[in-house]
Formats: structure tokens, sequence, C-alpha cells
């Protein structure tokens, strides 16, 4: 019983023992879990203070955002309105283009029917001209209508008060005669664009000077003066040759002058050729109907042998105009001088 | 045709030329002689000994050419093909002028007919002659050489930079000038196939300064000169808004207007396109069309002219000038035009492309108009399809405009939209509805 006893409290003391090394070592746990809360305590609330802050400047930087962007829009806005309407689609100087447009519309327009009137005013004056122009010519042709001291011409009838216009006409103009009714002017106003004459210069004689007073004393003649003023300069070739080589210089130009001057090769035709009319070269559209008529060109008077009397021509009894005698039969045939 | 071939090579040169021409005045007068004229083979031998002949000689030769390619293009085809291009551009190049004026007159006709043989013709070397030709003193030879231009440009663009090349611009823009009518109607013909393919030839056109010289050609007494005129200035201004903006600055709209103005029939047609082109481009090129008082005589033109296609160009023509703004809409509705195109396209006898055109128009007007009192007397009569676009308009003016509720009502307006018939549900009876709302119960009813 005493081991018994010894069991019993050694039992019992175990039991405290362990008992008390378990509070401790509870207490020492809960220690530490306290500790660890702490720290993690302090750790998580540091933590969270850091975002909560970062939150804080993240949602004022957007607040300060959002109000900048209202202002920069209120800002653009207004710029915009202004921009559009001051450049883009201004309304006033849409306005003041279309005036200027309507007034240089204006100004097209009146500045056509200028144009127009001054066409038709030309038009109206060239036909007015060739109306008279008309009416001059008849007057010319019919110039032997014009009233005598006797006779009154029929454009004068003795029961009017004046004489008709035509009758004014007569009398002013000058009697048509034949040969210069064909020579037109060379130059027409409707012929300039096309220029369908060539240019030529007027083969006029040049007018004699208007009736002056002879002068008095030994003069010579003013026409033998200006002919003698104005005689072109020939100088002799010795003059005129240079002085290196005057010979070979001058043999020269003369060749020169020679090879170009030669246009054609009948350079020895007398002067008369100068009044010799071209030979005139028809057009195969407008000679005779079966071909170019020799009459008037070949031969002027139709003979025909075969109905002749006698086996001869008509014999001269008179002699005739001895000029007329030579016609043909001179020997020179190039000129054919009559 | 075999008794006139061996007449061809006699030794007697006027029998020759007398033999050419007579060839040339059979094939000149009907096709089928034409043809027999180039079965007969008779080209090649026309053509074999022409560069040592005579001036009669070429330009019979040249008569006989163009009257055979004149008739239709296989003829064409059978002249290019016996080496004749050559032969007219040998005689181009000689001295005297009726011998050019009968080559390129045959060039012309033979370039007409397709872009092939304009092609062929521009290879043969053909183009720096005939600008040559257009210096030339004589009238009719500038009138053939402008022709031909004229022909080989209008068939493509690289002809037209070909003969823009050549130097010819500034040669025809120099002859407009000239008074001789058919000259400048040629002239600008010419021109104005140059300018219609491309921008940069528009551009090249308007560079050789024919504004305002060209103004003066539409005040011009021949009926030709002043439709190629307008022609010319429809072909520059439809390409970009600039040009268009250049010749409404030159002043030229108000002289296509006067243009219209006095002519009739088919000679107004290029003005009136030119003015749809222009308003079409922008809204400020249509305001400046409205200012040059530019609706009245398009207006004069719908109803005055009896051929459908200038009808159908004068209806496009407003529709484009009212479509951009409620102003344009406006100032085109005033006039009282716009019963007339609904008339027109209701009309039975008017053309496909006359409706079309007008039903355009009337949609593109009507779907920016709010002017009411023009709008009123369409209600009457209109098809659905446009009764909505004008129900649709008086729904967005009405709920706003006090004044205009009473006058609508007073007219008649009201009674007549209850009487549209529409189903429930269709952009129709939603109009009807917003119409009905802005009125109390018992007018309605």
């Amino acid at each position: 019983c005493l081991d018994e006893d010894r069991k019993i409290e050694y039992k019992a003391a175990v039991k405290i023992q362990s008992w008390f090394r378990g509070c401790r070592v509870r207490a020492y746990l809960r220690y530490l879990n306290k500790m660890v809360i702490f720290i993690q305590k302090w750790w998580r609330g540091y933590r969270s203070r850091r975002y909560f802050r970062k939150m804080v400047e993240t949602a004022y930087f957007i607040m300060k955002m959002n109000f900048y962007n209202e202002m920069a829009v209120r800002i653009q806005k207004r710029w915009r309105g202004y921009y559009v309407r001051k450049y883009i689609h201004n309304y006033y100087a849409l306005k003041k283009y279309l005036e200027a447009i309507s007034v240089n519309n204006e100004i097209v327009r009146n500045e056509l029917q200028e144009y127009t009137k001054m066409k038709e005013n030309e038009e109206k004056r060239k036909d007015l001209e060739k109306k008279e122009k008309e009416k001059k010519y008849q007057a010319r042709k019919m110039h032997y209508l014009l009233s005598t001291e006797q006779i009154a011409g029929i454009y004068n009838s003795p029961f009017r008060k004046s004489p008709d216009p035509m009758e004014l006409l007569l009398r002013k103009s000058k009697p048509l005669s034949h040969r210069q009714q064909q020579m037109k002017s060379p130059f027409t106003s409707s012929d300039w664009p096309a220029c369908k004459r060539p240019l030529t210069f007027s083969t006029a004689q040049p007018l004699p000077p208007i009736g002056r007073q002879k002068p008095q004393g030994p003069f010579r003649d003013t026409a033998e003066v200006l002919r003698q003023r104005y005689k072109p300069l020939e100088p002799t070739l010795r003059v005129a040759a240079s002085i290196n080589s005057p010979l070979e210089k001058a043999r020269e130009e003369m060749k020169r002058e020679e090879w170009r001057n030669r246009i054609h090769d009948n350079e020895f035709l007398p002067f008369s050729s100068y009044h010799k009319n071209e030979k005139y070269d028809p057009s195969i559209h407008r000679s005779g109907k079966y071909g170019q008529e020799t009459y008037g060109v070949k031969h002027f008077r139709e003979v025909q042998p075969k109905k002749w009397v006698a086996d001869k021509d008509f014999q001269t009894v008179l002699p005739s105009i001895v000029l007329f005698e030579k016609f043909g039969k001179t020997y020179s045939r190039t000129g054919q001088i009559v | 045709m075999s008794l006139l071939r061996p007449l061809l090579l006699d030794v007697v040169p006027t029998i020759q030329q007398t033999a050419a021409l007579a060839l040339g005045r059979l094939a000149n007068y009907n096709d089928d002689l034409a043809e027999a004229v180039v079965k007969g083979d008779i080209l090649p031998q026309l053509l074999c000994s022409l560069s040592e002949q005579n001036r009669f000689y070429k330009k019979a030769a040249a008569f006989v050419l163009r009257a055979v390619g004149k008739h239709s293009p296989q003829l064409a085809q059978a002249v290019v093909q016996c080496g004749a291009l050559e032969m007219l551009v040998i005689c181009l190049e000689d001295f005297d002028p009726g011998v050019k004026e009968a080559a390129s007159w045959a060039l012309g006709y033979i370039a007409r007919h397709n872009s092939e043989l304009s092609q062929a013709v521009v290879d043969a070397g053909a183009v720096p002659l005939l600008v040559l030709c257009i210096q030339e003193p004589e009238i009719a030879l500038k009138r053939i050489a402008a022709s031909t231009l004229s022909d080989i440009s209008k068939h493509s663009p690289e002809l037209a930079q070909t003969v823009v090349d050549a130097g010819a611009i500034a040669h025809l823009a120099q002859m407009i000038l000239n008074p001789d009518a058919k000259l400048k109607s040629q002239v600008l013909s010419a021109l104005s196939q140059i300018a219609k393919h491309s921008v940069d030839l528009a551009e090249l056109v308007v560079e050789a300064e024919i504004f305002p010289v060209v103004l003066t050609c539409l005040k011009d007494s021949d009926e030709y000169v002043k439709k190629n005129g307008a022609t010319l200035i429809r072909e520059i201004a439809k390409h970009t808004p600039e040009l268009s903006q250049l010749i409404v600055n030159a002043g030229g709209v108000a002289a296509v207007i006067d243009c219209i103005g006095s002519c009739k029939g088919t000679v107004r047609l290029p003005g009136i396109m030119m003015l749809g082109y222009v308003a079409a481009h922008s809204e400020n090129l249509s305001m400046a069309v409205i200012v040059s008082k530019g609706i009245p005589p398009l207006c004069a033109c719908l109803i005055e002219e009896h051929e459908d296609h200038i009808k159908a160009a004068a209806a496009w023509a407003l529709g484009q000038v009212g479509r951009h703004t409620p102003e344009h809409a406006r100032a085109v509705a005033v006039t009282n035009v716009l019963p007339t195109l609904l008339a027109m396209y209701m009309d039975t006898r008017s053309s496909e492309d006359l409706q079309m055109k007008t039903k355009k128009a009337l949609k593109n007007i009507l779907q920016k108009c709010t002017y009411l009192p023009a709008l009123e007397p369409l209600l009457h009569d209109a098809p659905p399809n446009i009764m909505k676009h004008i129900v649709g308009q008086f729904s967005k003016v009405l709920p706003h405009d006090s004044k205009a509720r009473r006058l609508f009502v007073t007219t008649g307006g009201l009674k007549k939209v209850q009487e549209i018939k529409a189903e429930p549900g269709s952009l129709l009876q939603e109009y009807i509805n917003t119409i009905n709302n802005c009125y109390p119960e018992e007018i309605v009813r």
C-alpha cells in the first residue's frame, strides 16, 4: 500500500506538472498569438492606409482631370464656333461673295450687251455701205438719164417740188467707162482674215504735183534735178572692190550675185514682154464643153478653104495700114514686136 | 468602174484627174458605190504615184478617199489598209492650200468613226501637220483642220493628249477671236472635245486664257457657235469644284443664263447641263447660280420645250440646285415649278428617262423644302411615294410654327391629310400621327 500511495502521488504529481506545463505552453502560445495578431494588425493597417492614400490621390487626380476637361470643352466649344463662323461658314463673306458675283454678272452682261450692239451696228453699217455702193454704181451706169436744159430726165419730173435723190446722185457721179469697171479694189475688208488676194503694191502712176508756179529764171526742170540728185551710186569696180585681192573678191561677189538672182532661165527677154499677159491655163473644170476653145487665142477668123470660090484667100486691093500688116510676120519671135 | 480604172493610168494628166474626180463623185453619192470602188481595187492604183503628181490630181485623189471613207467604219478601214494615210500625210505637206484642205478633210472623215482609226491617223504623223495647217491664212483650211483635230481628239484621253502635245491649244485659243462663224464653231468644238476627258486637259484648256473671250461667243448671232461655246464651258465645269468656281468668278454663269434665255431648242441643252454641273458641286456654287437669276430660265425651259431630253436635263438641273439646304429648296419652290415637275412625273406620255429624273429632282428638293405654301398644291395630286416626303416635311415644320398650323387648317390641308390612307406602322402613318398630335381632338375629327 505504500507503493500504491507512491504511485498515486507520482501520478498526481505527473498530472499536476503536465497540466502546469500545458498551462505554461498555452499561455506562451496565447502570448504568441496575441503578438502575431498585433503585428498583423499593424501591418494590415499600414498596407490599407497606403492603398487608401493611393485611392485618394487617384480620385483627386480624376476630379482634377474632369474639371480640366470640362473647362477645355468650354474653351474648345467657343473657339470652334468662332472659327467655323468666321472662316468656314462665314455668312458675311458668303453674302459679300454672292453680291460680288451679282455685280460681276451685271458687268459681264453689260459688256456682252455692248458687244452684241457693236456687232449689230457693224453689220448694219456694212449693209448700208453696200447699198450705197450699189446705188452709186447704178447711178454711174445710168448716167445718160441725167436731165438736160431742154428735156427733164425721168427723175426730175417738172411736177415735183425738188428733184428725186437719184437725180442728185446722177448729177454727182462721173460717167462709167467700160474698162475701169473690172478693176475691183485689191483689198476688201472681208478678205483680210482669209488673205484671198496676194498683197501687192498699187502699180498706178504716182500723182503729178499740184499746179505750182514755175520759178522764174534759168532753172532746170525739177524732174531732171531730182533725177540727178537721187541718182543711185554706181561706183566703179575698182572703187567697190576691197583693197586686198580686189579682183578675186569682185569676181566672187559677182558670181554669187549671178547665182542668186538667176531665178529663171529666160533672162534675156526684151522689155516688151513686161506687158505680155500670162498664158491663161484654164482648169479642167472650167473649159468649154469639148475642150479648150481656140478662137481668140490661136486664130481670130475662121478659115474654111473648102468653101472658097477660088483657091486663093482674099487679096488686099489697097494697102492696109502698114503696121497691121506686120502682124505675125516679123522675124522676132520671142518679143512678138508689132 | 472597170471603164474608169484604166483611165487612171492614162498618159494625159487631165484624163487622170477627170477620172479621179468622176470616181470621187460616184463614191460620194452612195455607200454601195463606195464599196464598189473599194472592191474594184482602185484605191491602190490611185495612190501608187500620188507623190509625183500635180496638185489637181492630189486634190481629186483626196476627194475620192474622203468620199469612200465617210460612209462607214469598214470602208474607212479599207481605205487605211491601202496605205492611204501616208499619202494623205504627204499631201498635207504640199504647198497648195487646196490640196491641204482636201487631205485634211479626208483625214477628218476617216478619224471620225472610232478610236482605232483615229489612232491610225495619229500614228501616220498627221497631227503636227494639222497644227501647222491651222496657222495658215486661208479660212477654209483652218476650218477643216480644226474640225479634223476635233474628230481625232473626241475618242479617248490619249488621243486628246497627243493633240495637246503638238501645241494645238494655243493656236485654237487664238482663233476664237476670228470673226468667221463656222471657224469659231469648229474651234470651240475642238477645244471642248479636248477638255472633256480629264481634269488636267481641262486645266490646260483653261490656262490658254479662253475666259472671258469665250463668253463673247455665247452672244454670237450663229446658233452653232453658241451651242459649241456652251458645250466647252460645260465640259470644263463638270470636272471639279475649283474649275466651276473659276467659271463663276469670270461671270460665266450670267452669260450662260442669258444664252439659255435667248435660244430655243437643242441649242439650250449644253447651257442647262452646265448650270446643273456647277450647282451640283457645292452649295455655295448653287447659291451663286440662284443669285445670278438662274432659276427662271430653267423653269421656262422646262415648260416651253417639247423634246423630252431637254426637259429631263432641265429637271435634273433644278434638282441639283435645290437639293443642298432649305434656302436653296425655297428658292426653287418659290417659282412654282414643283407642280410642273409633279405633272411631268405623272404624265404617261413622258419617257422613262424624264420620269426618273423628275422623280429624283422632286425627292431631292422636297427633302429639304420647308416652304409650306409651295408644298400645299402638291398634297392633292401626289402619288404615295412622293406623298410620304411631302407629309414628312409637314410633320417636321408644323409642330414648331403656330401660324403655319393655322394656315394648314384653313387651306384644307388637314382635311386632305386625314383622307390619306396609310398602313399602320409605316413611316407615312407616323408622320400623319405627328401632324394630328399638333392639333386638338375636335379639329382632327
